[in-house]
């Protein structure tokens, strides 16, 4: 659709407006604003301020931890990953199909939750788990302490591998079988074939899941802050956080943090440039139509330890924590022993419905989800449906916009949106939920990009002009066959924003206020308050908070569960 | 099941004197252990591995030596004129070059017998043609044998010693491409291999009808007694075997004449049934909705229950 | 009404010209192909008259209406033309009476009018009793006549065929080009059928344009005209396959490259001291004895109806073709480097340099496809 094809109307031109309006206004305005922020002191541009601040010892540190926690996950769950994607798709594992599904799981598990769980289970003194052994084994000390590196390494690698999991499993699957065929007639074994042929040629996606791991975990904040502050253990988002809490948003908090979340836009954006370098070169063509299924490597000997392993890590990662959370929101007081005369729904009835402070934030949080799922989704569509189909002067420039969320973590956009609704520019959202509705909208319409433009580019442009040679207009051809056949994809995007939204925490813990807490803020700060005070109503409150978080957690895994299901 | 990728259920398979399979002695050698070559359709070559890599890799996991390897490889790279190409990566060559490095490769461990598995269907027309020829001059160069798969006709007419044709797993006739194409054994045959046009015909007092139309006897070689019995049968004609005369002949009219280039396509309503008839453009046919009559220069007679009817 | 007239069309992308001030009319009722090399730009020129592209300068009128001019476009939605591209391009949310109906639909037709035209659509094209089916359960030929039926619901006086038989099996293809030729001469519309496969050209059009890649018109004519009298080496390249032997003048008569071999055969017909002589296999008839250049058969094929040989002769190496049976007969069948006399029923000339110096041969082995098959 060239331009002058359509001068009457104008269509395309209100399209490109909209669109670029959208990203710079919920993206670009506030990232550029940080970038402002950082390097423009007292009136005039300051390099040196940048590097001081880097310097700080405190900066310096958790720089090197996020880097530290980043590359341990991602070498972890990149092992863990794709051995298991191995397992399901090449070898002769009994019950692979169920398998595979119970691997999905963690994903759609908040993995500061789990945390939680963890800390109940391992934190040193009180983790019931290490209690089990110090009082009935009689061990000396803890055996082991979540609070430190390795710790906060295995919790984040149970619920991330499924990055590289999901990709290697799809690359192996449509692997066409030929290529392994040809190896064997050839005259290779399979362990050969595995070593020589397989792992070479699914490479890409392998690099391609670690690396999304590595953006993931490097911006990650529910986890290191429920396992890591008490061991002293800061990364980047713990640190903004930290900062801008103690110091009420104080300029020299706000300008660390903003120094920070330049670092973390830098990191990100290489690591996606290096993801693009990745797919775009490796990307071979490995997949074909049918054919027999590829040849199994039969396990023999080690069917049925590795069938038990594979249920051992389910059952250790998904099942122990789950459960947890559950016994532990039913106890009348935390600490007590799990006996039967200790469980009670009294604290599940008061959360849900008694505590103001608990049932506004499930309010909160259901509104935000809806709303910021529903407007992104639009805006989704209308911003991929001007990149991927229509030719437009200046089309680069919305590309870059549109590949700006994907790079911009999330404590970095909240710090942005602080910064620019404050009352910058005459509007002062802080402290209400609308500041938090921004965000969001900023942070998942990376989501909404992706499944929107997905679906578009398997509407071929000759569906769009067979219709116009139809007879209809472009308004006519977008709703008559665009709409309809983008419509998965539409959906698609609403569950991928609502469900993680129910559960936000990064971008609401630095931008909640009184009225405006959101689930993910609830949990969390009451469990903080447990940290700091000890007093026994507290820790009830605690508690109760917890089996809050764990009601809420099962209803949206459920729905979350199907709706992958469904879309991915 | 002769790669072994899949076991049988009953019988055996011997190649030159090596039992591969054999279920009344409950034996099966592996795929990997059988020495073949094999192109698949899809190529199936190693796409992180340069072109002199893929070559190599059968005679690597052999464990040659290195100098044996280097020496094979290049020959193998010769035969299939890939030697300019050695360092690059297959996704840099065409659908053809793709095809030529799975030739190499499966040449390389110096077969005697190579499986050729629809090698040439994903390649354009044009590369199709040179590339059969070519693997028939290989294949004659180095004088190991080929079991080769497909379902273009043409492809096999020009590539075989021997043509084996199968139609839902039921050998219908197997012998040179002379005889599968003159002496078709049924009807099916003569439908796959080549154009034809099928015409049912009873036989009464003596006389051919074709439809309504009466048919001379000299339009056609007599059909046998054994089908004259019958009352009914089949004659199959090749497009190409039909010649148009003036007077006489099997009368009917031209329903369609298409001009192809090189060749004129008729289609000839005898009655209701249509024949087929191709000429070359310097030679004489009737026009479009003209009368004309055809002689058969060569046909065959198939009984008319024959399964198969195509 | 319903003819097309395109004068001095120039379309650019970038720096590269696609079309450079083509002119061309097309006659009511005529089936017309543009036949090319693919990103020769007969592709762009059929979105130009759809309406997709606006061309850089040059007018299209398509029946009495200039459809794009200085200061003018008709967007495609108000050309009034029928269009089937080469993906099918079917609707596969909708089901095969949506699809065809649509049209009718956006033009506002009254419900029980559109039921019928629809009905008479679908039965055009043999789909009657598949009203209810949606796309995916229909097979690619079956999807193709859902995009035709569509194009045709709505009369226009323009149908515009891109490519619309490529995906489909080669019996289907025979099948569907005589099927769109006679649909288009019982409703006697004008179509524009685009394509790079010559025996398809040559079978289903009134007239057809050969186009090179640099989007230039090489002959405009009837399917026996171009191939019986292409205008240079490029149409008698691309249509069909084609042998060429250089023929030099000298002192003693015309002689091959090698500079010993007198060529033997019809005498030029063009002046010039360097020409060549083009064939096509089935041009050359082979003997044991006789007249005829001297050969020696490379390589023989038997094909069934055809056997092909590979021929050299006085270092030039050609593709010929003959009757399996008649040869057979007449005891003319040649084994593999057995020599051969070669005679001529045809013989095209052309000046030397345009017929093995101005092609380029990658863009001909797209063409020679089919023209291989008996």
């Amino acid at each position: 659709m060239n331009n002058a094809g359509t001068s009457r109307s104008g269509t395309p031109q209100i399209l490109f407006g909209l669109a670029v309006g959208i990203l710079v206004i919920f993206v670009a305005v506030p990232v550029l604003l940080i970038f402002f922020n950082a390097l423009w002191v007292h009136g005039r541009f300051n390099v040196a301020d940048v590097v001081n601040v880097l310097r700080e010892p405190d900066t310096y540190k958790a720089l090197l931890n996020s880097l530290i926690l980043a590359s341990g996950v991602t070498v972890t769950g990149t092992l863990v990953g794709t051995f298991f994607a191995w397992l399901v798709t090449r070898t002769d594992l009994p019950y692979k199909g169920a398998m595979k599904v119970l691997f999905l799981v963690p994903f759609m598990l908040p993995s500061f939750i789990g945390a939680l769980a963890w800390k109940m289970l391992l934190s040193p003194r009180s983790g019931y788990i290490n209690r089990l052994f110090v009082d009935v084994f009689g061990f000396d000390g803890p055996v082991f302490n979540i609070y430190s590196y390795g710790g906060i390494i295995a919790v984040e690698t149970m619920y991330l591998f499924p990055f590289v999991f999901i990709q290697v499993c799809g690359a192996l699957e449509r692997m066409d079988p030929t290529l392994e065929e040809s190896a064997r007639i050839s005259g290779a074994d399979l362990f050969t074939i595995t070593r020589k042929i397989t792992i070479p040629l699914v490479l890409p996606s392998i690099l391609s899941g670690s690396l999304l791991i590595m953006l993931y975990s490097m911006a990650h904040f529910g986890t290191v802050a429920v396992l890591g502050i008490e061991a002293g253990i800061y990364n980047i988002p713990t640190l903004i956080y930290e900062r801008i809490h103690q110091s009420a948003g104080s300029f020299d908090a706000i300008r660390t943090g903003t120094v920070l979340s330049m670092v973390l836009v830098f990191t990100a954006a290489f690591i996606i440039w290096l993801q693009n370098k990745v797919l775009a070169r490796g990307r071979y063509q490995i997949i074909a139509g049918k054919s027999f299924r590829p040849a199994e490597l039969k396990l023999r000997g080690l069917r049925v330890p590795l069938l038990l392993f594979c249920f051992a890590y389910i059952g250790f990662t998904i099942v122990l924590p789950t459960t947890t959370i559950f016994m532990v929101g039913g106890l009348r007081t935390y600490g007590l022993p799990f006996a039967l005369e200790n469980m009670t729904l009294d604290n599940y009835h008061h959360i849900l419905f008694e505590w103001d402070l608990t049932r506004d934030a499930i309010w909160n949080s259901i509104s935000l989800g809806l709303a910021s799922a529903l407007i992104t989704m639009f805006a989704g569509v209308i911003i991929s449906y001007v990149i991927v189909k229509m030719k437009v002067r200046g089309k680069g420039l919305l590309e870059f916009l549109g590949m700006l969320p994907f790079s911009v973590p999330g404590s970095v956009i909240a710090l942005g949106v602080i910064l620019a609704w404050s009352g910058k520019f005459g509007i002062n959202l802080y402290n209400t939920v609308w500041i938090i509705l921004i965000a969001y909208i900023a942070r998942y319409m990376a989501f909404s990009l992706k499944a929107n433009s997905a679906a578009l580019e398997q509407v071929h442009d000759s569906l769009v002009e067979a219709a116009r040679a139809s007879g209809a207009t472009m308004w006519q051809a977008l709703r008559d066959i665009v709409i309809p056949l983008v419509r998965p994809g539409m959906v698609a995007a609403f569950f991928l924003i609502f469900l993680p939204a129910l559960r936000e925490l990064t971008v609401s813990v630095l931008l909640y206020g009184p009225t405006s807490r959101t689930i993910g803020v609830a949990i969390y700060t009451l469990s903080e308050d447990g940290r700091f005070r000890s007093r026994p109503r507290s820790r009830a409150r605690r508690v109760r908070g917890h089996a809050g978080a764990v009601r809420l957690r099962q209803d949206h895994d459920a729905a979350h569960g199907s709706g992958l299901r469904r879309y991915r | 099941m002769v790669a072994g990728f899949e076991d049988i259920d009953e019988g055996e398979i011997v190649a030159g004197d090596k039992v591969l399979s054999s279920k009344s002695r409950n034996y099966y050698l592996p795929p990997e252990k059988r020495d073949f070559g094999m192109v698949f359709q899809a190529f199936a070559v190693w796409p992180h591995m340069s072109v002199y890599e893929n070559v190599a890799f059968p005679l690597r996991v052999r464990k040659l030596p290195a100098a044996e390897v280097e020496r094979r490889v290049r020959e193998a790279l010769a035969h299939t004129n890939l030697l300019g190409v050695a360092a690059s990566r297959p996704d840099d060559l065409s659908g053809g070059g793709k095809q030529r490095v799975a030739l190499a490769r499966a040449l390389a461990i110096q077969p005697v017998v190579m499986l050729l598995d629809e090698p040439l269907s994903s390649l354009d027309p044009h590369f199709r043609e040179e590339m059969r020829f070519e693997i028939k001059d290989i294949q004659r160069r180095l004088g190991f044998s080929i079991l080769y798969v497909t379902h273009d006709q043409s492809e096999a007419m020009a590539l075989s010693d021997r043509i084996l044709v199968m139609k839902n797993g039921v050998v219908q006739q197997v012998g040179t491409p002379a005889e599968v194409y003159f002496h078709p054994g049924n009807r099916f045959v003569f439908g796959f291999i080549g154009l034809s046009s099928f015409l049912r015909v009873s036989f009464a007092g003596g006389g051919i009808q074709v439809g309504d139309a009466p048919m001379p006897l000299a339009v056609a070689d007599s059909a046998p007694a054994e089908l004259v019995g019958t009352g009914e049968a089949v004659l199959a004609v090749r497009p190409t075997d039909v010649d148009f005369v003036s007077e006489g002949g099997l009368r009917g009219v031209v329903r369609r004449r298409s001009y192809l280039g090189e060749i004129v396509d008729y289609q000839i309503a005898v009655g209701a049934q249509v024949l087929r008839v191709q000429k070359l453009r310097y030679e004489a046919g009737p026009q479009a909705g003209e009368n004309c009559g055809v002689t058969f220069a060569r046909s065959n007679w198939y009984p008319i229950n024959e399964t198969g009817f195509m | 009404m319903g003819g097309i007239r395109i004068e001095g069309l120039v379309k650019s992308y970038g720096a590269r010209k696609v079309l450079d001030g083509l002119d061309l009319t097309v006659e009511a009722g005529e089936c017309f192909t543009l036949l090319g090399p693919s990103a020769c730009g007969k592709t762009v020129l059929m979105r130009l008259l759809a309406g997709f592209e606006t061309p850089d300068a040059g007018r299209i009128v398509i029946g009495d209406t200039l459809v794009a001019g200085t200061g003018v476009h008709v967007p495609p939605d108000r050309r009034g033309i029928g269009m089937v591209f080469q993906d099918y391009a079917v609707w596969p949310h909708m089901s095969v009476r949506d699809n065809v109906a649509y049209p009718l639909k956006i033009a506002g037709i009254a419900a029980d009018v559109r039921a019928g035209r629809t009905q008479t659509a679908i039965g055009q094209v043999g789909l009657a009793g598949l009203e209810q089916r949606m796309p995916s359960q229909l097979s690619g030929g079956q999807q193709q006549r859902v995009a035709l039926a569509r194009a045709l619901v709505s009369k226009p006086a323009l149908l515009l065929l891109d490519e619309p038989l490529n995906n489909l099996d080669a019996n289907l293809r025979e099948e569907m080009r005589f099927e769109i030729r006679e649909l288009q001469q019982r409703l006697g519309i004008t179509v524009i059928y685009v394509t790079h496969d010559q025996e398809i050209a040559l079978a289903l059009s009134d007239r057809l344009a050969v186009m090179d890649e640099k989007g230039c018109l090489r002959q405009v004519g009837a399917p026996d005209a171009l191939f019986d009298r292409p205008a240079d080496a490029y149409v008698y390249r691309f249509l069909g396959v084609a042998n060429f032997i250089p023929v030099r003048k000298s002192a003693a008569g015309w002689r091959l490259p090698d500079g010993v071999t007198e060529w033997v055969g019809p005498l030029p017909d063009r002046e010039g001291g360097h020409l060549a002589a083009g064939f096509r296999p089935n041009d050359v008839a082979l003997s044991r004895s006789g007249a005829g250049l001297p050969g020696i058969v490379r390589r023989a094929s038997f094909l069934g109806a055809q056997t092909d040989y590979l021929i050299e002769v006085g270092g030039v190496t050609l593709r010929a073709a003959t009757d399996s049976r008649r040869a057979g007969a007449g005891g003319q069948l040649f084994r593999d480097n057995e020599p051969c006399r070669i005679g001529f029923h045809a013989v095209q000339w052309f000046d030397e340099l345009d017929a093995t110096g101005t092609v380029n041969a990658e863009d001909v082995s797209a063409t020679t496809s089919g023209a291989g098959h008996e």
